[in-house]
């Protein structure tokens, strides 16, 4: 074999390791499942929104809005008579539903004055995420749809309108039902902008902290390993309950430190890019209290002990700093993975499966916590405060095992094991 | 009085014994040496009288506590020195001296440090970084490191391992000058030239087990051998 052949031989064999691949292949998992929800996006986007219609008016325009309504959406609740809202609400709930839309009477007669007319829309929002807002923008598509119907109609008859009203011939008065909350002239999209430009600084604050954090433990581990001081350090009056705690609180300091500047300039970058928005959510009712940022506090600093505690357990295992690399991995998934599955859909409305993974998974709780107080969902954080305290008391206590044993010195009780 | 009392020490490492129940006791002040061949069980000896391994079965006790029962407090009175021990690269050997002194009593750390300082005789690079050091001067500041807190027992596996002849002889004489202070040694060495000189008594260890003890000079004089390695030879060869 050529000089260059043997190099070639060794370095492939030194790198053809699981640790190489194992990365890789649930990364390309990973994106395989993103790939499949994107997918699924893709198709819910194609399905008819379950609506529902009181159609007051009865008139020329109103007909035409109810025939383009029925013939792009599937329309659960049919009335003529205002006092069925409450009925066409319930129908709705039922049936999964999006939207009851109401014309209102005269609103024919109004556009023809040059008045738009009014729609009156419902809606019945069950989540924030960016897929719980699907259906909402088809029914705005579909009111716009009859908008453009309306227009062209004015125009073809040469109904003497004016050119605003000819353009825009209707507005919506909207109320947004949200878990619990009864929200007036906010539409689902606008309550899901300013959800998630509130919601997702905290998400990726909490996913850098965790894995600049985890590395951190985990590469010190591997460090005290590699440079042969672990040994040293283990033979010192020192309980190892101390070596353990001070290893984690030393990275939550310095993890806690680059959160507050990484937040800074990622405040800064967001504010530049977000849209002024007009709405004052203290009119909601949405603003958290001071309770509510001590629960999210408390939330973050479990999580931060549960992350930093499982990187130790992790860290105990690196046999040096390259195989610490491969160990935070699994780390930044868990970290990664709750972020991902927050942006696109809300808790409440993800499958039984999936919110159980999600709440197993201690890292999104912090993540979860100010939109569910926000809307005053005090279980999910409490219990997710609670758990991720166990989780995290497990994960210390399991180091502080590790560190008692032999397995923190030959790597595996089983080093010699034929 | 002795210090060290080893009593049928067994370790497994799954089906492997590495050590199959050696005995040995050390008084107080003296060196005594582990000599044995690569993977004899030296090291795995060290490190369970050090507190690192388990043992699993047989007994250790240190001035009287029992290794099983009071590691907390046989850590306070011991002092170990592993044979490929590290130094935090980041510190100043000042640095890494004071934070090792951090761990023992408050009141004696300056004391300590200027012992530590002292042993490791490295002038005015002790306040370098560690990561500017060779190889002899991270040995001789681990020494310094081991001897400053006045160990009642010092673990030394392979003192001098890696070392030129003019540092190994200098960490020699820093050890045979320690035992004045009370301070017992056990080491471990593969050199039967230093075990010769430095050992007041020696155990020869083959495959787990204590094949023979004695001092250097009755065991000479046994196998009619003019040196330790001859002994060595004879009895494990």
């Amino acid at each position: 074999m050529s000089p260059l052949g043997n190099i070639i031989r060794k370095e492939v064999k030194e790198l053809l390791t699981p640790a190489t691949f194992l990365p890789i292949v649930i990364m390309a998992i990973v994106f395989g499942s993103m790939g499949n929800a994107i997918g699924g996006i893709e198709e819910e986007m194609k399905e008819k929104p379950v609506i529902g219609l009181i159609n007051v008016d009865n008139d020329r325009f109103s007909t035409l809005a109810t025939s383009i309504l029925n013939e792009n959406a599937e329309v659960v609740f049919n009335s003529s008579d205002i006092m069925d809202k409450q009925k066409g609400l319930e129908t709705l709930r039922e049936e999964n539903g999006v939207a009851l839309i109401v014309i209102q009477k005269n609103f024919t007669e109004n556009i023809l004055k040059g008045v738009p007319g009014e729609f009156e829309v419902y809606w019945v929002m069950k989540g924030a995420g960016i897929t719980d807002s699907i259906s909402s923008s088809i029914v705005e598509d579909l009111i716009s749809l009859v908008n453009t119907n309306i227009t062209k109609e004015l125009i073809s008859t040469n109904t003497s309108v004016n050119a605003t009203t000819a353009l825009t011939p209707t507005f919506r008065n909207e109320t947004t039902y949200f878990k619990g909350k009864e929200l007036h002239g906010l539409s689902p999209s606008v309550i899901s902008s300013i959800l998630s430009s509130q919601s997702t600084l905290v998400p990726i604050i909490m996913m850098m902290i965790i894995i600049v954090s985890g590395g951190m433990v985990i590469s010190s581990m591997a460090l005290e390993k590699e440079n042969k001081t672990l040994e040293t350090l283990l033979t010192l009056p020192v309980k190892r309950t101390s070596i353990v705690a001070g290893k984690i609180i030393a990275s939550a300091i310095i993890g806690l430190f680059l959160a507050v500047i990484y937040m800074l300039g990622l405040g800064y970058w967001m504010q530049s890019m977000q849209v002024t928005s007009n709405v004052n959510l203290a009119d909601y009712n949405l603003v958290l209290s001071g309770g509510d940022l001590l629960l999210i506090g408390l939330s973050v600093f479990v999580t931060l002990l549960a992350a930093l505690s499982l990187c130790m357990l992790l860290g105990t295992f690196a046999r040096n700093y390259k195989s610490a690399q491969t160990l935070t991995f699994p780390v930044t998934l868990l970290a990664l993975l709750p972020m991902f599955m927050i942006m696109f859909k809300d808790f409440d409305t993800m499958p039984l499966v999936v919110k159980v993974l999600l709440f197993c998974i201690p890292f999104s709780h912090p993540m979860m916590a100010p939109r569910a107080l926000l809307f005053g969902d005090y279980p999910l954080v409490v219990s997710g405060i609670v758990y991720v305290s166990i989780f995290a008391l497990i994960m210390i206590s399991l180091s502080v095992w590790v560190f008692k044993t032999d397995r923190i010195i030959t790597g595996s009780t089983n080093r010699f094991k034929k | 009085m002795s210090v060290v009392e080893v009593k049928d020490l067994v370790k497994k490492f799954g089906s492997v014994e590495a050590v199959k129940g050696i005995s040995f006791t050390i008084d107080k002040g003296e060196i005594f040496g582990l000599i044995g061949p690569n993977g004899a069980g030296k090291t795995t000896t060290l490190r369970i009288i050090s507190t690192l391994l388990t043992a699993t079965s047989g007994s250790v006790k240190i001035s009287g506590f029992d290794l099983h029962k009071n590691p907390g407090e046989i850590r306070k009175i011991i002092s170990y020195l592993p044979e490929d021990a590290g130094v935090y690269k980041n510190l100043t050997g000042r640095g890494y001296l004071e934070f090792i002194a951090n761990f023992f009593n408050t009141k004696q750390t300056r004391d300590m440090v200027s012992k530590g300082i002292e042993i490791a005789d490295l002038g005015e690079r002790i306040n370098d970084r560690v990561d500017t050091y060779s190889k002899g001067m991270k040995r001789r500041l681990l020494v310094g490191r081991t001897l400053m807190t006045n160990p009642k027992l010092a673990i030394l596996d392979e003192p001098t391992s890696g070392l030129d002849v003019i540092n190994a002889q200098e960490i020699r004489r820093i050890i045979k000058n320690t035992t004045q202070g009370g301070t017992t040694v056990l080491l471990s060495s593969h050199n039967m030239l230093e075990v010769e000189f430095l050992c007041d008594r020696i155990a020869l260890i083959d495959d787990g087990l204590i094949v023979e003890e004695g001092k250097p000079q009755v065991l000479m004089e046994k196998y009619h051998a003019s040196n330790i390695e001859e002994v060595f030879t004879r009895v494990v060869g």
